[in-house]
């Protein structure tokens, strides 16, 4: 899954089976500092609003399996 | 935060300085009783946050309680320079043998309190200091310290006063040393401090500023003893819609702080500035090379995105502005790129081209190079540390002017 509507800058992008696991939703929604993520019952919400906000911190990368939390720069062509 | 003349006294006398029989009325019939129990001729003085009163017909002397009643009622419905009184200050008019000056200002080079007296009262310290400037004495005080009465004594004596009224005027100006620390003060002067006929010291005229950070501390001063409401911010104009909506979208989110001002600016280059001092400096660099700034602005903190574009929204709407500059000094906790994210969003929300609107972009520091591949991407103006902040402003100024 993806969410890049009404973001400018950032767009993130989680793979499956890794968007509808619910544990991962929690652990997303913990650690992204500028609450990008909401963990509800069919795995992670991506908050397409909060997106440009987020910081490159890259935690949500860190504590998901390699390879299936992907942060796009847009600006990066 | 600033004090009426009224409340300046109240602070003054509870400092145990002498001030003459005031009364603050804010009727006609209060004025009358206040002259009767003065029982002689008397001053009516408008109780206003602006100065020019004399000149604007806000002083009037009495010599019975029903003019002072009739001054009152004047005085009361007289707008200066676009107040209206809160009240009127119904004072004695004193036989004043001689008017001296005593004051406590904030030295903001020498971060001391410095005492100043003059043997020259009534009239404005900045004149008598340019035009007679062996007439005023000064000296420092400390911000730790106690006050000791022989540093007020050096400092009047520096002005030639000696006897009698160098023994009555140490005192007053030591405790106005006193009351200008604890109670937080910027400003603290008695102008003028009357020698009446029959030797005594007092307190005439008491004008105090307090530091707007120390509101909260000195709770017991505002609320109690001047019975200040808390909403009574005592701020020197009614703020724009710009400088509340500014506000507004700084108190809606903890991160950075924004700061917009735009009270006489009425230029085409909005500026979003900010940074250890940078504000300041910027808006001078931009005034300095013939630019007119639409708006003052400060911007740090590690603001969001959604704070640095509303600031940059904000500015973009106002009246008359061409393009935006946006420069900073370094910053080390606010990002470069969150900020080059807000300003750009903020031009692109409104359907402008960054790279035509941004005129300057110049934030050097933290992120700064995440911060400079978004801005290419868009095209904008970017300027590095090699770039002073005189030199960026100049270019923001040429590129607005065209």
């Amino acid at each position: 899954m993806s969410a890049e509507q009404e973001s400018i800058f950032i767009g993130i992008e989680i793979e499956e089976p890794a968007a509808s696991d619910p544990e991962l939703a929690r652990k997303l929604e913990e650690v992204c500092p500028v609450s990008i993520f909401e963990a509800t019952d069919s795995g992670t919400e991506i908050i397409a609003s909060r997106l440009d906000e987020c910081v490159l911190c890259g935690l949500c990368v860190e504590a998901a399996p390699a390879g299936a939390v992907t942060i796009v720069k847009k600006y990066e062509g | 935060m600033r004090f009426y003349e009224y409340e300046a006294r109240k602070i003054v006398e509870l400092a145990g300085i002498p001030v003459t029989e005031y009364g603050f009325c804010r009727t006609p019939e209060e004025a009358r009783a206040a002259a009767e129990k003065i029982d002689g001729p008397t001053v009516v003085k408008s109780q206003v946050l602006t100065g020019g009163r004399m000149k604007a017909g806000g002083v009037q002397f009495a010599d019975t309680p029903d003019e002072a009643a009739t001054h009152a009622e004047t005085i009361l419905g007289l707008e200066i320079n676009g107040h209206m009184p809160r009240g009127v200050l119904v004072d004695p008019k004193a036989e004043v043998k001689q008017e001296y000056y005593a004051g406590v200002v904030w030295d903001g080079t020498a971060k001391k309190p410095l005492m100043l007296f003059s043997d020259m009262g009534g009239i404005d310290i900045e004149q008598v200091a340019e035009e007679h400037p062996d007439h005023v004495g000064r000296g420092h005080i400390s911000n730790l310290d106690p006050v000791f009465d022989f540093q007020a004594k050096q400092v009047i004596a520096r002005t030639g006063v000696t006897g009698s009224q160098l023994t009555r005027a140490t005192p007053i100006l030591a405790r106005l040393a006193e009351l200008f620390r604890e109670k937080d003060m910027l400003l603290a002067e008695i102008n003028p401090l009357a020698e009446l006929t029959d030797g005594r010291f007092v307190a005439l005229d008491a004008h105090m500023e307090m530091e707007g950070e120390a509101v909260g501390r000195q709770a017991k001063l505002l609320r109690e003893e001047l019975e200040i409401a808390e909403d009574d911010t005592r701020e020197s104009y009614e703020p724009s819609d710009f400088e509340r909506r500014v506000k507004e979208i700084d108190a809606s989110d903890h991160r950075g702080v924004i700061q917009g001002k735009d009270h006489n600016f009425d230029g085409n280059l909005g500026l979003v500035i900010g940074a250890g001092g940078g504000s300041l400096t910027l808006t001078d660099a931009v005034r300095s090379q013939g630019g007119k700034p639409a708006n003052y602005s400060e911007i740090g903190g590690n603001p969001s995105v959604a704070k640095a574009c509303g600031l940059a929204r904000e500015v973009l709407q106002k009246d008359g502005v061409e393009k935006i500059a946006v420069m900073m000094s370094i910053v080390s906790n606010t990002r470069v790129d969150i900020v080059a994210r807000g300003v750009i969003k903020a031009c692109l929300e409104l359907g402008l081209d960054p790279s035509e609107t941004i005129a300057v972009f110049r934030i050097p520091g933290a992120w700064e190079e995440e911060g400079a591949k978004i801005l290419d991407y868009y095209g904008v103006e970017y300027y590095d540390r090699s770039v002073s902040l005189w030199d960026a402003a100049g270019r923001a100024v040429e590129k607005v002017q065209g």
